[in-house]
């Protein structure tokens, strides 16, 4: 780059903020670009926005142009670089939180707090997409910047205990309690959530824990590799690519270096399954990515995290740190001459960042923007090396094959739906939460587990916002692949949102065509241009004033359906109006067809007085 | 990249550079100055003003201790090398440090770097020959390409880097005191006769003046009458006021120009010419010795006449009138005489964008590197000679009166003397001012904003003073971009090379005083 | 970075041309190893809009106007950044096709000023896009902060292009970069400071690249505001940068008596398109120091 350099100079406290997240690399010549969002946290978290003149010396430091590093800095809504309260409080102004109630408590924010955005004192507050606390909803995550940074995942019971705690109230609400309400025979992945201390490695060995390594130790890679392929196992994040295909692709790429992701991004709305195995079993996480370290070849791996989950982010660390200590990771794991090093990196805030190329980006210290594909990531994924990267719960089923081999893997399930599935299920329901069944079973035995009121439901998201809706009288619809993809709709990332006949469809549209609007990440034209369309449209329907026709604008919607699907970059455009699309066409929203009893005459979102009370475990 | 600050002088070609660096390539600059260029290198290697043959026997040493010379290539294609060997013995690098001021390790590394290179390449410009020892400083850098065979094959080699846009074109059509049109010697009886025979004129048998020689000329009072062409010497040259004195004691002085420089306003005639990148037809020739065409986009303002016009007039009214041939007609009268450009028709130049020499015949495609021939089994021709040379240091030594060492150079935005380029209003231009280390400046009890006197033997300007982290301790810096503002030429000494007749624009010792 | 094909002649590294044939809306095309669908469909005659892409600078494929189908893709691919493979079928007229480009076109046309962009228009005719029936741009403010070039936010369309010219295609200098995320996204110096202030070196290389005329060199946005602009009056005459050594190869653009453009041919082997800030701005003295 050329010689350029801001004339501010770092206050004292930016300087050491930056000085101190970059202590390890004292003394390299360069320090490494992945380095930048981590640097960008820490500046964050200890000075509460990056100020010009600290933005200025990350860049000296690391020798990243200034304008780089502000490019990546305004690219993540985590970090902002304007100045802001010390205390900031997001608010999950998302699918379910916004049937939960997240409306009235925005409203009541604006005012007697401040208006979005704005910072009053030491307080501000912002709407945030989903959090990822959909059976807490509606939710908060409470930021406290300088010499002690906090980050609180809260669960918001009135809209004057969100203003108390965005005025600095003490929030009483757990920090992570996950409750499972299944019998604890029928689970795999949830064995141990809630009864297995996450914080003690001990107690996870001791509840099996590290078996799975051992036996795949003592099998060999290609018996992994062998078993995964026969088990069938279709990747939980949302696309469902068959995780044995890829591990040996990436186990035959003769290059040296190889590296192991675990995408923990997770940000589809209405989606929180990951979060709970990240606090709940987080040494399961680990352990998985060992094995698939030991199958493929790799001797480092990295377990990106949304930057909204910091329960998970802080327990994942401790277990790294733990089972580091024990020998579990590092040189010579279990005395079986395996070497194997996992890092974690956290995200900024961009649902993107769930795209698995645009992860791989935001680790290497970039903007979270899509790469073109091919090549694949098994091919050239993190750092330009072969990268196997796989969504938790997938890594956690892996393992699950490994530890019982591929035939007990799949007695459950559905031939071309092996294992089990976890599911999400949140907004109109007696009992949210995570729930684990064998593929094959149908929609309503998973809502009747939840305790949906059947005679209500108006509609049923699944999938999340890339998903589809379904109609109540839908859901008789076994929750496979292959019977989901025959009515058109898909499982995604497992977000089973509930909505009943107290909401509005088209409040509902507009939360998700807010959504996208807000995650694009504006690469490529389809998305960047298209998810503003579609939110536009959605709002002319919604105040049913057309722009023209109806007709046109049902033309226009099926237009930008077709050009987004078809020539968006990524996932995130070819699905953003999946599930608008699909209300459109279940519902009858179009004003000029609106058949009596039209739910589009529905009241908006309940008041949280009426939320579903929360029923004890059964 | 020695002596060169190609980032702001050649950025196109530093284009190619950066494209090498993503491909793998080692860069290491060799400057006093940390400049933009350095900016992009593996290592910077922060050479004294005038160390550079230490530098290089040094670097030589090292490949010869390490014994990573190509002895094959050596034995085959060189002449000279035990000489050449012998002449190193007091150059290792930590004995060479006094004259270089260059770490023994960084030499070390350079060395290996460069010995062990696949391709390894030296491009250089005015650090190398704005020298009294211009030659044995570009000998210096010959010697170690030859010791690791690194000539004469693709992607290896010493590259000059022409700092104007036809110094080659000018050369190889004899623009120079010893050549004729085509880079033929004029003292070559054959090559004279040939030219003399296509003119029907007398050829003066011996070699000419170089500009340096003229001005000596002139001192002598041997040389009476100029006719200057596109130069501003008045204000280029060193010791520039000394040479405004002798052009205003010529007889009688012509000024062939676009503009009213300096030098212009002492001419007696002054013949407006036209721009010849945007007025004129033509060609030139760029450093890789690709002839290219110019075109005349513009009709020339006023009276302004294309060169060529202006020549034929002339010549007409000195009584030898050939004409008014066109550009193209002109160059194929050329080519019949010279091998290197027989094959450049101006349509194969369109249709191919530039071809380089040697281009013997039509079907040739021009050569993209030279000396392949030391290559060839049995080597054609005569092999290449090392040349022994030795340290010395600039002529103008430090002295309690004269303490800091004035180099010069260039800017991005600018050029020479600013008659082109001071219409570009670049933000990046600023008003020329004497650049110091931290140190000196801290030493001198300067602030930002204080004015200096700079004061050589020559002559004295006046200057704002800025710092620049990248000097050293020691050495100051201005250009010659802006005369008006700081006339730097008044304090350069034109102490020249006897051989290339280059001054040592790179090293002069200087005062500097604030001004109260 | 893209393979330097030039390479070779006497230099002894001419890599051997393997050839793939790929079949293109019905006909066999054959094509060197490493093409792209692009330049197999430029071989076979068949003309492809394109705007985010330049034959110098990296494929960023974001605008995604090129798109064509492929047999056995989910979705349309991008032709000039998908590499040709043995017995690939493409089509580039499908009904796919032209109602996604239709499409492209009309969201960059309803969202972009796409006034002074070559050939739009022609290619909504073509495809028959009507921008105007999704919207209409809003007005970006003109930056104007430096004498050399200006920056017309209303006619960026986020192509990448500048930013790679910019950046480490080409200028290194890394003065500009997308900024922001999504709708909100735009090409911003470091928090959006003046070009002066920043690590511009103002080489407008930027400039060289823009497709839609976002960035125009400060005579021809004087000349665009006093409608005096006149393309087809003007002349482009090929000639030598009057600079250093190097041998940049200039293309005058002349309107009148007046030089009131330059740019460089993006096929030139010395230039590959890119200028420094004296050849591309360095000509004013033919003007006015006369």
């Amino acid at each position: 780059m050329d010689l350029h350099s801001t004339h501010e100079q770092p206050t004292e406290r930016e300087r050491a903020v930056v000085d101190r997240a970059l202590e390890g690399f004292a003394g390299e010549a360069q320090i490494p670009r992945d380095q930048l969002l981590p640097v960008l946290r820490a500046v964050q978290m200890g000075c509460g926005w990056l100020s010009p003149s600290s933005l200025g010396y990350v860049s000296a430091r690391m020798h990243i142009p200034a304008a780089e590093v502000y490019g990546v800095a305004s690219f993540y809504h985590l970090f902002t670089t304007r100045p802001s309260a010390r205390r900031v409080l997001h608010l999950c102004d998302d699918i379910t939180c916004r049937l939960r109630g997240s409306g009235a408590i925005k409203n009541r924010l604006s005012e007697q707090c401040a208006p979005e955005g704005e910072a009053r004192g030491d307080v501000q507050w912002h709407r945030s997409p989903c959090l990822g606390l959909c059976e807490r909803g509606p939710a908060a995550l409470v930021v406290e910047s300088g010499e002690h940074p906090s980050e609180r995942a809260i669960s918001l019971r009135s809209p004057e205990e969100a203003v108390s705690i965005a005025l600095g109230g003490v929030s009483t609400s757990v920090a992570s309690n996950n409750l499972v309400r299944q019998p604890r025979e029928q689970l795999r992945l949830l064995r141990r959530v809630g009864v297995v201390d996450p914080s003690s490695l001990d107690a996870y060995r001791a509840s099996g824990g590290y078996d799975g390594l051992r036996r795949a130790h003592a099998k060999g890679a290609q018996w992994v590799l062998r078993e995964l392929g026969e088990a069938r196992l279709l990747g939980r994040g949302g696309a469902g690519f068959p995780a044995g295909t890829k591990w040996s692709a990436v186990a035959s790429n003769p290059a040296r270096d190889k590296l192991i992701v675990c995408n923990a991004d997770e940000s589809e709305p209405g989606t929180f399954k990951d979060r709970v195995l990240l606090e709940s079993d987080p040494f399961a996480i680990i352990e998985a990515m060992t094995v698939a370290g030991f199958a493929v070849g790799a001797n480092k791996g990295y377990v990106y995290i949304r930057g909204e989950y910091p329960v998970a982010a802080e327990r994942v660390e401790r277990a790294i740190a733990q089972a580091r200590a024990k020998g579990l990771l590092g040189e010579d794991i279990l005395g079986s001459g395996q070497r194997f090093d996992l890092e974690l990196r956290r995200g900024g805030g961009a649902y993107i960042c769930g795209e698995e190329t645009a992860l791989l980006e935001s680790i290497e210290g970039r903007r979270g923007e899509p790469r073109a594909k091919p090549p694949f990531p098994v091919h050239e994924g993190l750092f330009g090396k072969p990268t196997l990267i796989n969504n938790v719960e997938t890594l956690a089923s892996a393992l699950d094959v490994v530890l019982r081999g591929a035939a007990a893997f799949c007695a459950r399930g559905t031939k071309d739906s092996t294992g089990t599935r976890l599911f999400c299920v949140s907004g109109h329901v007696a009992n949210p939460g995570v729930y684990e069944l064998a593929m094959g079973l149908s929609l309503r035995e998973l809502l009747a587990l939840a305790g949906a009121e059947f005679s209500r439901i108006q509609a049923v998201l699944l999938g999340g916002a890339a998903g589809t809706f379904l109609r109540g009288d839908e859901i008789d619809l076994p929750l496979t692949f292959e019977d989901t993809r025959r009515v058109r709709a898909t499982l995604g990332s497992g977000a089973v949102v509930v909505i009943d006949d107290s909401a509005s469809m088209m409040d509902v549209l507009r939360g998700l065509a807010w959504f996208f609007r807000h995650e694009s990440c504006g690469q490529c034209v389809p998305c960047r241009v298209g998810t503003v369309r579609v939110d536009e449209l959605v709002q002319r329907v919604r105040a049913k004033v057309p722009m023209g026709g109806w007709e046109q604008e049902r033309q226009r919607l099926k237009d930008l359906g077709s050009v987004m699907r078809d020539a968006s970059i990524c996932g995130l455009g070819q699905t953003a109006t999946s599930a608008v699309e699909s209300a459109f066409e279940r519902f009858d929203l179009w004003p000029d067809r609106h058949a009596k009893n039209n739910p589009e005459s529905g009241r908006s979102s309940l008041p949280p007085a009426a939320t579903p009370k929360k029923k004890g475990a059964r | 990249m020695w002596g060169s600050n190609a980032r702001e002088t050649h950025p196109i070609f530093f284009h190619h550079v950066l494209r090498a660096l993503k491909n793998g390539a080692n860069l290491y600059v060799v400057d006093p100055r940390v400049t933009s260029t350095a900016r992009f290198a593996k290592r910077h290697v922060p050479v004294r003003v005038g160390g550079d043959i230490a530098l290089a026997n040094a670097v030589a040493r090292v490949i010869l201790d390490e014994r990573l010379e190509n002895r094959t290539f050596i034995q085959r294609a060189t002449a000279d090398f035990e000489v050449y060997q012998r002449s190193l013995e007091d150059y290792t690098p930590e004995a060479a440090q006094r004259f270089t001021g260059v770490d023994p390790a960084i030499v070390r590394e350079m060395a290996l770097d460069f010995a062990r290179a696949d391709r390894a390449m030296i491009c250089w410009t005015l650090g190398i020959t704005e020298h009294h020892h211009a030659v044995e400083n570009v000998w210096a850098l010959i010697n170690l390409a030859l010791l690791c065979g690194h000539v004469g094959r693709y992607g290896a080699g010493v590259n000059p880097l022409r700092g104007q846009n036809n110094v080659q074109g000018g050369g190889d059509m004899g623009a120079l005191p010893h050549k004729l049109p085509g880079f033929l010697d004029v003292e070559d009886p054959v090559a004279r006769g040939n030219y003399e025979r296509l003119w029907g004129a007398t050829i003066p048998p011996e070699k000419g003046w170089t500009l340096t020689e003229m001005f000596r000329a002139m001192e002598r009072e041997e040389l009476r009458a100029l006719w200057v062409i596109g130069e501003n010497p008045a204000q280029s040259e060193a010791d520039a006021g000394h040479v405004r004195e002798l052009l205003s004691r010529l007889d009688h002085l012509v000024v062939q120009d676009l503009f009213l420089t300096k030098t212009a306003q002492l001419a007696d005639v002054v013949l407006p010419a036209c721009a010849g990148f945007a007025e004129s037809e033509g060609t030139v020739t760029n450093s890789e010795r690709r002839v290219q065409r110019v075109r005349r986009a513009l009709a020339p303002p006023g009276e302004a006449k294309d060169d060529l016009w202006i020549v034929g007039e002339m010549s007409k009214r000195l009584g030898r009138d050939f004409g008014q041939p066109t550009a193209e007609q002109l160059w194929d009268e050329m080519r019949t005489h010279s091998p290197l450009h027989r094959g450049m028709s101006y349509a194969r130049i369109e249709a191919l964008g530039g071809i380089q020499w040697p281009c013997p015949d039509t079907d040739s495609l021009g050569a993209s590197f030279l000396h392949g021939r030391l290559w060839e089994e049995p080597v054609r021709g005569p092999r290449a000679p090392f040349h022994s040379v030795a340290h010395t240091e600039p002529a103008e030594a430090l002295c309690e009166e004269f303490p800091l060492r004035l180099t010069t150079g260039r800017r991005l935005s600018e050029y020479n003397t600013g008659v082109q380029s001071g219409s570009i209003s670049s933000p990046l231009v600023r008003d020329e001012a004497l650049e110091l280390s931290p140190s000196d400046f801290a030493a001198l009890g300067l602030r930002e904003g204080d004015r200096v006197r700079v004061r050589s033997r020559r002559g004295s300007v006046t200057a704002p003073v800025r710092v620049d982290p990248g000097l050293p301790k020691g050495l100051v810096f201005l250009t010659l971009h802006q005369p008006g503002r700081v006339d730097t030429n008044l304090l350069t000494i034109e102490a020249t090379d006897p051989r290339a007749g280059t001054a040592e624009f790179k090293a002069a010792a200087v005062a500097v005083e604030r001004c109260e | 970075m893209r393979e330097d094909k030039r390479r070779g002649r006497d230099g002894g590294l001419v890599q051997i041309e393997r050839m793939i044939e790929v079949t293109i809306d019905g006909a066999k095309v054959r094509v060197p190893e490493g093409s792209t669908l692009l330049d197999a469909c430029k071989k076979r005659g068949i003309d492809t809009p394109t705007l985010c892409f330049a034959p110098n600078l990296t494929p960023v494929n974001a605008c995604r106007v090129c798109v064509v189908e492929l047999d056995g893709a989910r979705a349309l691919v991008p032709a000039c950044a998908r590499t040709a493979e043995p017995s690939m079928v493409v089509h580039t007229d499908s009904e796919r096709v032209r109602s996604a480009r239709k499409m492209v076109l009309e969201l960059l046309g309803s969202s972009v000023d796409m006034s002074a962009t070559p050939n739009f228009d022609v290619w909504c005719a073509r495809y028959d896009a009507h921008p105007e029936r999704l919207g209409t741009p809003s007005r970006a403010p003109t930056v104007v902060d430096n004498d050399l070039f200006v920056r017309d936010y209303a006619k960026c369309m986020l192509c990448y292009k500048c930013v790679e010219a910019c950046g480490a295609d080409a200028q290194h200098t890394f003065a500009i970069v997308v900024s922001g995320r999504g709708a909100h996204a735009k090409i911003a110096t470091e928090f959006d400071v003046s070009l002066p202030d920043s690590a511009c070196v103002f080489c407008g290389n930027c400039v060289g690249v823009c497709p839609t005329n976002a960035l125009q060199f400060r005579r021809e946005h004087e000349l665009r505001v006093a409608g005096e602009w006149d393309e087809s009056s003007q002349s482009v005459t090929k000639t030598v940068c009057p600079y250093c050594g190097v041998g940049c190869v200039l293309e005058l653009h002349v309107q009148g008596d007046e030089i009131v453009k330059v740019t460089s041919p993006s096929d030139s082997s010395v230039t590959d398109g890119m200028l420094c800030v004296k050849g591309r701005f360095g000509w004013g003295y033919t003007r006015d120091a006369k």
